[in-house]
């Protein structure tokens, strides 16, 4: 457990390390981008890279950057003149809200498809294999512009933009969470039907089982394995879509915030997003190798 | 008395392909029925249809189908998951895979006793206890709390049991539910069934070894190829067999006999050589001092039970693993001290068979292709010595263009020998060749090891954990324990004269067909 904890802490410096050095190179002179439209005279120039710190050098700059991090002190926003941190607590909320209902919704979906299905006719298996095949290929954004075009333009049952209310969640949720519930569908079905053919499976039947009880009992768990490797993989698709979800919803967020920040190149908040980022997939991650040992008792050593 | 099963005529097809042909057959209450044939005989697939399981896309059909007096062929799925755990209970080969790996043991049992109602839902837990004490399980609360994984292959069987006859069923169901097992845990399990059998409950015992099913059958069944081609009381089957091949399964036993027609060892050159060999995995010490010798056109036996360190020893013998103590020599020169450098033009002398060919074979290449590998000739040539070893081990020459997926196991270790061949090695090392084959494949394969090693003078290292086959073809033998060589000398006198204590338990706990008490 040790061990695990120094690997997420590595894995956490790494991204702060990479994306220090990435704004090392990012193209475009950091004094710029703080003058931005405000009065330009050398004087200027000269207070901001004081008050920034930038005559210092490279190296110092980094650790000194470290150590506010290591103080929780993500730093200060170029464009907005207001701390990163702040930033981002007034904007994850609805961005938690959204990947949490969009992965439930599509597990819950996953869950559903798979059991229905598993071991079923070949008519209904290829029905729902097409579908699998088409969320999965289609990128959320266009899956959001149908979904839109459909629910909100034509039928009108849900909010074209914003987040007010559990309503303008649903579409955005169901855009970024089919995908995730194409995948795991298959994954899942696949670990069903593996786990019914197995000799367990003939001795649980021999027993008197029925069908669906040895689906909720037995196979389940066994699908659950491979269907959690693919869960560190959905973090990355769920926080990746979720910028474009947002945008494309016109959704509060870090979607928006990113977005904004990359643009304008303000970088303290770009590298606060790919750290925030490192963190959700680092947690994810031992939280699912926990998970592995809790359903798996033969991993338990 | 109704019978608990009759069938007449019964039929079981997959798809177009019909796999039982017309089979019939009773089982009386407390009789023990045996059927035995070879893989793909339709054993199997007849024993779970008696269950309402013969799978998925099976068709069924029987002239007559009756369970306990009530014609099957108008059960509906309700009536057939009644009977099942309840009428009849089901143990298969291994329980680490037959018992499901996530749940432990006792939850496996405990779910029986819920689904027919047996005790109610307070007592459960110990009925848990008591069943797993029936069946022989020591400190059964203990027990019950732990996974499969964590019991030895023998208590995990016996836990199997525990589950299949949790709501005390009048037939047990056991397809082939000692042949994962090592030859002393054999024993055990086969006389807990004789016990069970004992107490009133009917017993159908499905297997390919005609010597497992001798110690405790009333009756026999002989299946080939989806048909019963024999039946009768199981004495008059082991002493007067009427079909044809039936003689042939009570030949394919391997024996001593084919030993007699080989040329004798030429002790003079040594091929071969172990001394004080040692090697530990972390603190446990798998191999402990072994040293052995092995000459030109000699076979040494190894046998031992599962984790008494052949395996281990197999891979010091080839180098494949680094002694931590102790060295062994190839023709009187040093083998394992070499650096793998100086090894490497040396390899081709010493070849390895394993068990499982497919295991070793890259999928994907062809026959040819797996067989030229180890070549190191000319393209031009390279193809004809490919014919000559598919030849040499008695396979046609278009197998070469075939993927080893599509051969049966006898025609893959067949592959695994050429290849082994190709080299000319003078030193074979073989695990466990035959054990994954049917009894009258397992006589072939090891009638071609036999030839091989008298045309060429072939050193064969023969590990097994079945001492019929190890007498079949050994000169000398082995006999490890927990990774030391508890006894070793000629083959038929340690077989004949065990002096060890444990060579002496491994010999009582063999299967015999007792012919000689009918």
């Amino acid at each position: 457990m040790i061990k695990r904890l120094g690997t997420a802490l590595a894995v956490l410096w790494a991204a702060a390390t990479a994306s220090y050095v990435a704004l090392l190179l990012a193209p475009g002179d950091t004094i710029d981008i703080l003058v931005g439209d405000g009065p330009d005279t050398p004087e200027i120039r000269t207070k901001i890279i004081t008050e920034w710190g930038l005559d210092r050098p490279e190296f110092v700059q980094y650790l000194s950057y470290l150590w506010r991090l290591l103080h929780g002190d993500l730093g200060r926003s170029y464009q907005l003149q207001r701390g990163v941190g702040e930033i981002l607590a007034t904007q994850i909320g609805p961005t938690v809200q959204l990947t949490l209902a969009a992965a439930g919704t599509g597990v819950a979906l996953a869950g559903i498809i798979a059991i229905v299905t598993a071991g079923r006719g070949r008519w209904l298996r290829g029905v729902t294999s097409a579908a699998e095949l088409v969320s999965v290929s289609v990128p959320p954004f266009l899956i959001g512009i149908v979904l839109l075009s459909v629910f909100s333009f034509t039928l009108g049952w849900f909010p074209v933009s914003g987040a007010q209310g559990p309503r303008a969640l649903v579409l955005p949720a169901l855009a970024l969470g089919l995908p995730v519930a194409g995948v795991l569908g298959q994954v899942l079905r696949g670990g069903l039907e593996r786990a019914l053919e197995q000799p367990f499976a003939v001795t649980a039947r021999a027993r008197g089982l029925t069908e669906r009880a040895l689906v909720a009992r037995h196979a389940l768990r066994h699908a659950l394995i491979p269907a959690l490797t693919l869960a560190g993989w959905f973090t990355g698709t769920l926080l990746g879509g979720a910028v474009i979800t947002e945008v494309l919803f016109g959704r509060p967020g870090l979607g928006q915030v990113a977005m904004q920040a990359v643009t304008g190149r303000d970088m303290p908040v770009v590298m606060a997003v790919v750290l925030l980022s490192a963190v959700a997939y680092v947690t994810i991650s031992t939280l699912l190798d926990l998970a592995y040992r809790v359903i798996d008792p033969r991993i338990r050593g | 008395m109704t019978s608990l099963v009759t069938v007449e005529d019964l039929r079981v097809s997959f798809g177009p392909a019909e796999v039982v042909h017309g089979v019939s057959l009773s089982i009386e209450p407390g009789e023990c029925v045996a059927i035995v044939g070879e893989s793909g005989s339709g054993k199997s697939v007849t024993a779970r249809t008696l269950l309402g399981l013969a799978g998925p896309g099976s068709a069924v059909q029987a002239g007559t189908f009756r369970v306990t007096g009530r014609d099957a062929r108008a059960f509906t799925t309700g009536d057939w998951r009644r009977l099942r755990g309840r009428f009849a209970g089901l143990v298969l080969q291994d329980a680490l895979v037959s018992l499901d790996p996530l749940r432990t043991v006792g939850a496996e049992i405990a779910e029986v006793l819920a689904l027919h109602d047996v005790v109610p839902r307070a007592r459960r837990a110990d009925r848990v206890a008591e069943l797993l004490d029936a069946v022989g399980v020591p400190e059964p609360r203990t027990r019950a709390g732990q996974y499969p994984h964590q019991l030895s292959g023998g208590l995990r069987q016996r836990a199997l049991i525990a589950s299949a006859i949790a709501a005390d069923p009048q037939l047990i169901i056991a397809d082939e539910p000692t042949t994962a097992l090592d030859v002393t845990i054999q024993a055990q399990i086969l006389r807990l069934l004789a016990e069970r059998r004992a107490a009133g409950t009917a017993l159908l015992l499905i297997s390919h070894d005609l010597a497992v099913v001798a110690a405790i059958a009333d009756r026999i069944l002989v299946m080939k190829d989806g048909r019963i081609v024999e039946e009768g009381p199981a004495r008059e089957v082991l002493a007067a067999p009427r079909h044809d091949y039936t003689r042939s399964l009570l030949a394919a036993v391997p024996s001593a006999t084919s030993r007699a027609t080989r040329p004798a060892p030429d002790l003079s050159v040594q091929a071969l050589a172990g001394i004080n060999l040692t090697r530990s995995y972390g603190s446990r010490r798998v191999v402990h001092d072994v040293s052995f010798a092995l000459h030109k056109g000699e076979t040494l036996g190894v046998v031992g039970e599962s984790g008494s360190g052949k395996t281990t020893l197999a891979r010091l013998a080839l180098a494949l693993l680094e002694p931590d103590q102790g060295h062994a020599t190839l023709h009187r020169e040093p083998w394992t001290q070499l650096r793998e450098r100086e090894r490497r033009p040396l390899r081709p002398r010493i070849q390895l068979i394993s068990q499982s060919p497919l295991d070793s074979f890259d999928p994907r290449h062809t026959v040819g292709r797996l067989i030229a590998e180890p070549l190191r000739l000319p393209r031009a040539e390279r193809f004809a010595r490919v014919l000559d070893l598919l030849a040499r081990v008695g396979l046609p020459p278009e197998t070469a263009a075939l993927s080893p997926r599509v051969l049966s196991g006898g025609q893959r270790q067949r592959v695994a020998i050429a290849r082994a061949l190709g080299p000319r090695p003078d030193v074979l090392v073989c695990d466990e060749p035959v054990s994954a084959l049917d009894v009258s494949i397992q006589a072939q394969v090891l009638d071609l090891l036999a030839d091989i090693q008298a045309e060429y003078g072939t050193a064969i290292v023969f590990i097994s954990h079945d001492l019929a086959v190890v007498a079949a073809i050994a000169d000398r033998v082995l006999v490890m324990k927990d990774g030391r060589v508890v006894e070793e000398g000629d083959v038929e006198e340690v077989f004949t004269r065990p002096r060890h204590p444990y060579t002496q338990a491994l010999m009582a706990a063999v299967p015999r067909l007792e012919l000689s008490t009918l």
